[in-house]
């Protein structure tokens, strides 16, 4: 077999990776007696590797390049970590006898060369006793002697063929996930199999006809019974203990009937070959078993899929840090679990690595990947004094951050929170599912006893049967199938759109929402304001310079997070420090405080007004209407004005634009100057707003609204606007760490992309169409099934399929959901950049 | 007919082991990796084995 670089030329690429090798570079590694060139160091110390260890039949045998990692030695200081006892114990479990055990990811895995490679040169190790990769999942399975080598040497070891390995910690509950699913597959295996194998005795007797011996027919029946005592106690178990959940807890759930069925047929079945009388189905036992696992297993796929983005995000947050030791003094690191980082540390965080949890550029400037976080697929710049995410990617140059949130506080933590929350709560819809389902099943259970009794009377022989199918295919699987699968597919398909659904009636609420109401600044503008003048005020020698304005202002500012507040704090001098004592802030008016033993406050000019009781300044007339005004007095009179622009969204015509179009009235408010937010609305196309609204008069506006009928969604910053979020039917928050943190909106969009809202609002209608259809089939199903068993048309076997093809089908349908998100950005990180 | 008296006890047998068998390759990974093994044929051991 010719290998890959010899069929691509004449030497000008690397021996390992393919790349071509620069000009003048004298770098080669003896591999089958033969000299080979690299085009780097790195590739040169990897091939060496293999050569060393020979390995190199690697090279005969592969069937891919392998990916370049130009970070190889950087990645070997950060496996060192592993050494560390707590990072190891986290990531090992311990099998006693000093034995431990880890599973690692692979990456870098191209073809099965690579898993022979790694393979051979792990087991190889003093202290590997085992070594297994799965080439399909990429993850690998360890176990070595604790006294004799570490973890760290493993990982240190593969980092050194130029793979890269890290120990995979959500093991555990990706390992109850498995056994879930093995169970499961099992069941429907045993289900399957014992299906078959009671068909192939019972054709005989029925293709005969009769006129086989009674003694034979008897075998074959005894035969059949043996073959399903495994389907009915061990695959069917579940529907068994379910039923016997939902008696004692006194509900009727849907698996009462099914095992009710099951239970019915199989003792039917049982009496009448113990008795050599009647007629037997354990034919129509194990099919109905298999059936309705097998739509079972399709939804648990479902949820599980679902589920993978949790995984994916909770992945991001890398094991280990490091921290910087003397910061700032020495750029000294040592490495640590990112576990044990404390809020204030300093970390260095290098290209190609995840930051480890969340804090503040201190030095450095950069690219950050926050596509799993936000849904944002472009890089983001970051720069001294902007926060990170942990779990975002540096993909430039090395930043220094200093950790400001660790732990349970994190972005990452708060997401992952709500989305349980989310996952754990029954939206409405399907709760009244829930219920409509339970009524469904005493309905069911009444229908089939009148059944019972009346084709008692006219066919004694067919009577037990008829009712085994009316119980069997009326069975509301389906029903309760209908919402939970659509819910779980839908919040997937919107959390890779960067959008957070924290609780489980808000995609409902969206779908169903006629008003929007849209805050403005922060929401519709950018919220950061930028000062556009200074007008200083106070007459005569009181008269103060355009700086210590600003100063002083930025100063009754100190401590305030708002768009004016950072807006002043930005311009204000620095020099000019002033200490200022009983600040207290009144919500849609300003500040008060006591600042070098005068009164002043900041805010709306009204409010100024009212601390001296004088006349507003003739200055007011001349300021421009589409400008935010901002003044500043004391006790003795003004002292200036402040005026602010807020510049609009990109996307905020367009997001307006559209939801009009798609029949939902746009309306608008905000705390600002009526004029300014008429001149937004004409900007943006809104025919309803308010300006000058103070919080409990937005509050009033929802109620209003919600009183004439409407269902309000509301879009703010999710900070101040809290009372109106919390009244509306659905509340959605722009924007990340604080809107998390505060975790009672409805909905966040972490990308702080208004035009998020659109995916939203998409996704929720196109959820609620999938809803409506798998109820309506739901229903329909029933009420055709249900008088056409009744009347003995439908038997057990034809019963069972009806019902669980029912139910794949809805689960199907729900699933088409999952189409709706974007399609993923293509490489995260840039591997394949050429060596300097 | 009367071999029908041995031969399906002994189909009955045969599917219970056939079970069997399956259970146990399950439990022993035989289906986590249908992919790699098929290539691994392909590699020598003999080199690195001497090392």
């Amino acid at each position: 077999m010719a290998t890959i670089s010899e069929a691509k030329g004449l030497g000008a690429q690397c021996y390992h990776c393919g790349l071509p090798v620069p000009r003048g570079l004298q770098l080669a590694v003896a591999i089958d007696g033969a000299a080979r060139v690299m085009c780097c160091a790195g590739c040169q110390a990897v091939a060496q590797t293999i050569a060393d260890n020979g390995l190199t039949s690697y090279y005969r045998h592969r069937s891919a390049l392998p990916l370049r990692d130009d970070i190889v030695p950087q990645t070997l200081r950060d496996l060192a970590a592993y050494d560390i006892p707590e990072v190891e114990g986290a990531a090992a479990r311990d099998l006693g006898d000093q034995a431990r055990e880890a599973s690692l990811m692979l990456e870098g895995i191209t073809c099965a060369a690579c898993v022979w490679l790694i393979e051979q040169r792990i087991a190889g190790l003093p202290g590997v006793s085992e070594i297994e990769i799965n080439y399909a999942t990429h993850r690998a399975l360890v176990r070595w002697d604790a006294r004799i080598t570490r973890l760290g040497a493993v990982l240190e070891a593969v980092a050194a063929l130029g793979y890269r390995a890290y120990p995979y910690d959500r093991q555990r509950a990706e390992q109850g996930r498995r056994g879930e699913r093995d169970r499961a597959l099992w069941r429907l295996f045993v289900a399957g199999f014992g299906m078959m194998q009671v068909m192939m005795y019972l054709v005989p007797v029925y293709v005969t006809n009769g006129e086989m011996t009674p003694d034979v027919e008897q075998l074959m029946r005894i035969a059949s019974l043996i073959l399903t005592l495994p389907v009915v106690l061990y695959a069917a178990a579940p529907f068994f203990s379910g039923a016997w959940r939902d008696l004692r807890a006194g509900r009727a759930g849907m698996d009462v009937p099914v095992a009710l069925g099951i239970g019915a047929a199989f003792a039917a079945s049982v009496v009448a070959t113990l008795t050599g009388s009647g007629d037997v189905y354990f034919d129509s036992v194990t099919m109905f078993v298999f059936l309705l696992l097998a739509a079972r297993f399709f939804e648990m796929t479902a949820r599980m899929k679902a589920a993978t983005t949790q995984e994916e995000l909770a992945r991001q947050v890398p094991a280990v840090a490091s921290r910087l030791v003397d910061w700032p003094l020495s750029e000294q690191t040592e490495m640590v679990a990112a576990g044990g980082l404390r809020s204030g540390d300093h970390v260095k965080v290098r290209p190609g690595a995840a930051v480890p949890a969340d804090g503040v550029v201190v030095t450095g400037e950069s690219e950050l990947d926050e596509r799993l976080l936000t849904g944002e697929s472009r890089p983001r710049p970051k720069r001294g004094g902007d926060e990170l995410i942990g779990g975002s990617f540096n993909l430039g140059s090395p930043l220094v951050m200093r950790i400001t949130r660790v732990g349970a506080d994190t972005v990452v933590a708060g997401i992952l929170r709500l989305l349980d929350r989310a996952a754990a709560e029954r939206p409405r819809i399907a709760r009244s599912a829930d219920r409509v389902a339970r009524y469904f099943v005493l309905a069911l259970c009444a229908i089939a006893a009148v059944v019972a009794v009346a084709w008692f009377q006219i066919d004694p022989a067919r009577a037990l049967w008829v009712t085994v199918a009316v119980l069997v295919v009326s069975c509301p699987c389906a029903l309760s199938l209908a919402t939970p699968a659509a819910l779980a597919a839908a919040t997937s398909a919107l959390h890779a759109h960067g959008v957070l659904v924290t609780r489980g009636d808000a995609i409902e609420n969206l779908a169903r929402a006629t008003h929007f109401v849209f805050d403005k600044t922060g929401t519709l503008t950018t919220g950061d304001m930028r000062l556009v003048g200074v007008i200083p005020l106070a007459p005569g020698r009181n008269q103060r310079t355009r700086d210590e304005c600003l100063a002083l202002a930025a100063a009754l500012e100190t401590g305030f997070t708002h768009p004016i507040a950072r807006a002043l704090a930005a311009a204000a001098p620095v020099f000019a420090q002033h200490g200022c004592a009983e600040c207290k802030s009144v919500p849609g008016a300003g500040v008060e405080a006591t600042l070098n033993g005068m009164r002043m406050r900041l805010g709306s000019p009204q409010f100024v007004a009212e601390l001296g009781a004088y006349e507003l300044p003739p200055d007011l007339a001349f300021v421009a209407d589409d400008v935010t005004v901002v003044a500043l007095g004391n006790e003795d009179g003004w002292i200036a004005l402040f005026t602010f622009v807020d510049p609009l969204r990109a996307q905020a015509r367009a997001v307006v634009g559209a939801l009009a179009a798609m029949g939902r009235q746009v309306h608008m408010l905000s705390g600002d100057r009526p004029a300014i937010v008429a001149h937004v609305a004409r900007e943006l196309g809104i025919a309803t707003y308010l300006g000058g609204a103070a919080p409990d008069e937005k509050l009033a506006y929802v109620q209003r609204l919600q009183e004439d009928g409407a269902v309000v969604a509301m879009i703010g910053d999710g900070v101040n606007d809290a009372a109106g979020l919390a009244a509306a039917h659905v509340s959605i928050a722009m924007g990340g760490g604080a809107a998390i943190a505060c975790g009672n909106s409805d909905v966040v969009l972490l990308s702080g992309r208004l035009d998020a809202v659109l995916a939203a609002v998409r996704v929720s209608d196109a959820t609620f169409r999938v809803v409506r259809q798998n109820l309506t089939w739901a229903f329909a199903y029933n009420l055709a099934a249900v008088p056409l068993a009744a009347c003995g048309y439908v038997s057990p076997l034809l019963a069972g399929v009806g019902m669980a093809s029912s139910s794949i089908l809805v689960v199907a349908n729900a699933l088409r959901l999952l189409r709706h998100a974007p399609r993923p950005a293509a490489a995260r990180l840039p591997l394949l950049a050429p060596a300097s | 007919m009367d071999i029908v008296y041995l031969l399906v006890p002994l189909s009955l047998v045969l599917a219970f082991l056939i079970g069997a068998v399956f259970w146990w390759a399950l439990r022993g990974g035989q289906f986590d990796d249908l992919e790699g093994p098929a290539q691994r044929i392909l590699m020598d051991e003999d080199g690195a084995a001497d090392k």
